[in-house]
């Protein structure tokens, strides 16, 4: 497969996995924005920023126009309709690669969003286009999987989708444990609301929420898919797909530094994790995925040609 | 009162043809008496048989089949390049196996003619020493590649797809009015209309015996194979990449032949080889179909501002280690005002005449032409040497004193690039014109291919100019296509 190919499948498809996220953290919010709570709302949003890892801006936050911001403003790089152009322009580089329906699923989507721009009109409007948004999302995921040969090309989307989830995870964790003191029990249902975990984790654990529990949940799980455990594991089988269709044999650094991370993963107790302090545990999972990237990058996409001659 | 101009001495025709002028061109179906020609009778017959609605029918059937198929090409001039549909007629433009023999002769002698011509020039350069052509021509040209010069082509094939536009006179004769020969396009739409019109008119295709096209990308396949080393045969279509107006044909043409389709970024070349960038490394490529115009091609060795190329492909290619289809500085040979000497190339290559004549073309750096053309505009069309798609082009009969004498002003200025041709009446085909059956225009492009052999398929791309009375068939001018139907027998 043409590297380039790879890179514009890869993005596709973490851009696309970053316009769901986003809109799954603001669906949560939205809602439990409108019961009262300790937290201002200008700190709620400045927590919900934190959560996407965007840098917070100076004061006055108005809900209204965050909301709108982060859905429907093209020049706001994070937001969700940048994301679904990003992925879409990403998507029109390869057309002829992935199927017609994934293409006539992810146009539709960008035509939805890129409407609505400047007709958020009603409070509920925004509500409205991020609940389209996932619905959109879904039924890419679907198409994708139903549509596409899962060869080479299927295994780059599958990596950049867990690579985004990898990294963005960690980042929404560090927002919420980091003010984990002042958070009530609404805080903590709306982290579990942004990673569609709240089932998940009741079924598991019961309703009784426990940060440590939590903590453990969204990190460690094996099993559901927005944890970062889960995530991972996924990101280093397509891993392992790739440097098996591709026949390449300098590979080692990428498993490397996969290996490490998924061990970091699994045989970690949650208490060891917390008592060496989150924060640092998150910020090296972070560290280590972009390690990955550019591993990975350095060796199926931008590989120096000297190199590739001598191998 | 104006009424059709019908000549008196036969019935009106039936419906759906109530409206058909039969005017001094000449008609593919109809002869001057108002009867069909023989070969168009299984067709007459199906048109007058079927319920109007049902012809409805078929129409909205074939445009949604071009629709999802997304067979669409680009329209330039918005903020964003917008994709639409390309216009398709119902009805099939038929040609007889006889006729086609003669194209199929025609056009084979020309290519070979224009091949020899093209090592000729490009190396001793014999052509011009004997006085034929005059050197200062091919020296003018803005399509020659000095660069080329003793550069060795494999088999000596310097153009490998040609796609050469016909048009019908009114006395019945198809001549050449272009040679395209640096990257032709429009074949995808010759495939996909027949796919879509077997899907349209089974039926049809039974009764007549049409000769199936469908083989064109295998022949193509090995066409390029052809030029190949012995034993290496990677070959990759180059494309401009997706903002392209052919962008759609260069990826159906790339998974039709199973090749990869690439762009400028993804080749590298190291020590005068060619490589592509794989996600299993880099992989040697030795044949490039390239759909990117020779000036782009590389920006070391042409236009310095080229994004779209690959540094050093050139000198790979001078060394002989990448095969380029077609060969760098073919359009030398599809020059407007060298077109005029193909009858003079082709007698002293092959000792042959033509088979399928030129028109009459008159060179405007001939000081006699010359002044009898800018004296009578308004006669003929003039165009501009190196254009093409229709662009920067007179039409005498249609334009106004002020377009006349602009053009008088720029020939004047810069005589070598522009070419007169007489205005020609382009035959007419029946065309499905809101619920009726028009004549409408129409030329044809067969596509010729060479490599080892010269391959034709048996049809082309007709185009058609889908406004009534119009004589301009480009795509990017309000043009269609339809169907080319090649009978057995």
């Amino acid at each position: 497969m043409l590297s380039r190919v790879a890179d514009s499948l890869y993005w596709m498809s973490r851009y696309f996995e970053r316009a769901d996220h986003c809109a799954r953290v603001l669906e949560a919010n939205y809602n439990l924005m409108l019961n009262p709570s300790k937290l201002s709302a200008e700190e709620r949003w400045h927590r919900i920023m934190a959560s996407l890892g965007i840098a917070a801006t100076a004061s006055g936050i108005d809900p209204q126009m965050a909301m709108i911001k982060l859905t429907s403003d093209p020049d706001e790089e994070s937001s969700i309709v940048s994301c679904i152009a990003e992925s879409r322009e990403n998507a029109g580089q390869v057309r002829e690669q992935i199927s017609s329906e994934m293409w006539e699923c992810l146009n539709c989507l960008y035509h939805q969003v890129t409407q609505a721009d400047g007709r958020l009109d009603t409070d509920s409007d925004p509500l409205r286009l991020v609940a389209a948004v996932r619905e959109g999302a879904y039924q890419f995921q679907g198409v994708t999987a139903g549509t596409m040969n899962h060869g080479e090309g299927w295994h780059f989307i599958q990596l950049g989708k867990y690579m985004e989830r990898s990294c963005s995870l960690p980042v929404l964790l560090d927002a919420y444990f980091s003010a984990a003191g002042k958070a009530d029990y609404l805080d903590w249902v709306g982290l579990l609301a942004s990673c569609a975990a709240f089932e998940s984790y009741c079924k598991v654990y019961t309703a009784d929420l426990k940060p440590d529990s939590m903590a453990e949940f969204l990190l460690l799980n094996p099993e559901f898919p927005y944890s970062v455990r889960y995530a991972v594991e996924r990101m280093c089988a397509a891993i392992a797909a790739i440097s098996e269709t591709s026949f390449t044999k300098v590979a080692e650094r990428i498993e490397r530094v996969a290996g490490r991370l998924r061990a970091s993963l699994a045989y970690v107790p949650i208490a060891d994790i917390m008592k060496g302090g989150l924060h640092r545990y998150l910020d090296s999972v972070i560290e280590q995925c972009n390690d990955l990237h550019a591993a990975v990058h350095v060796v199926y996409i931008d590989y120096p040609i000297q190199s590739a001659l001598e191998a | 009162m104006s009424m059709p101009a019908q000549s008196a001495d036969h019935a009106p025709m039936p419906a759906p043809f109530s409206d058909y002028e039969i005017a001094a061109a000449y008609d593919e179906m109809f002869l001057a008496s108002g009867r069909p020609r023989p070969h168009y009778r299984n067709l007459y017959t199906q048109l007058l048989n079927l319920p109007p609605e049902e012809l409805h029918r078929s129409k909205n059937e074939s445009d949604l089949a071009f629709f999802n198929q997304g067979i669409t090409f680009t329209v330039y001039g918005r903020a964003e390049a917008t994709e639409q549909i390309f216009p398709h007629d119902l009805l099939p433009r038929i040609v007889t196996n006889s006729e086609w023999a003669t194209i199929e002769r025609g056009l084979t002698q020309r290519i070979t003619a224009l091949n020899l011509f093209l090592a000729d020039v490009y190396h001793e350069g014999r052509i011009l020493k004997d006085g034929v052509i005059p050197g200062e021509i091919i020296y003018t040209c803005k399509h020659f590649r000095r660069q080329m010069h003793g550069v060795k082509v494999p088999r000596d094939v310097y153009i490998s797809v040609a796609g050469t536009d016909l048009v019908r006179l009114p006395d019945g004769r198809f001549v050449v009015l272009e040679d395209n020969l640096r990257v032709p396009s429009g074949v995808s739409y010759m495939l996909t209309s027949r796919k879509v019109m077997k899907q349209i008119f089974p039926a049809l295709f039974r009764k007549c015996g049409v000769r199936p096209i469908e083989q064109y990308s295998q022949a193509l396949f090995s066409t390029l194979r052809s030029l190949a080393p012995e034993g290496r045969s990677t070959i990759v279509l180059l494309t401009p990449g997706i903002y392209n107006s052919a962008y759609f044909e260069h990826a159906f043409l790339a998974r039709q032949m199973g090749i990869e389709l690439v762009e400028g970024r993804d080749l590298v070349v190291h020590d005068n080889a060619v490589y592509m960038r794989t996600t299993s490394g880099l992989q040697r490529v030795d044949v490039i179909y390239r759909r990117v115009d020779d000036d782009f091609v590389d920006p070391l060795a042409f236009r310095a501002d080229s994004s779209l190329g690959v540094a050093g492909l050139f000198n790979a290619y001078r060394a002989g280690n990448i095969v380029l289809a077609n060969a760098l500085g073919t359009g030398v040979a599809d020059d407007k005002a060298i077109y005029s000497y193909v009858p003079e190339i082709i007698r002293y290559y092959l000792g042959e005449d033509p088979i399928v004549d030129n028109v009459e073309t008159f060179l405007m750096t001939d000081r006699a032409q010359r002044e009898h053309v800018c004296g009578n505009l308004e006669k003929y069309v003039v165009k501009a040497v190196g254009e093409s798609g229709g662009y920067g082009m007179l039409i005498g009969p249609h334009s106004s004193r002020e377009q006349r004498s602009e053009f008088r002003d720029k020939i004047l200025a810069d005589p070598r690039n522009y070419i007169a041709q007489p205005t020609l009446m382009l035959s007419t085909a029946p065309c499905f014109v809101d619920g009726q059956v028009e004549p409408r225009h129409v030329d044809l492009r067969p596509y010729v291919l060479f490599g080892e052999k010269v391959t034709i398929v048996p049809g082309g791309l007709t185009r058609v100019a889908l406004r009534k009375g119009s004589l301009v068939v480009n795509s990017s001018q309000g043009g269609g296509s339809k169907d080319t139907w090649v009978l057995q027998n």
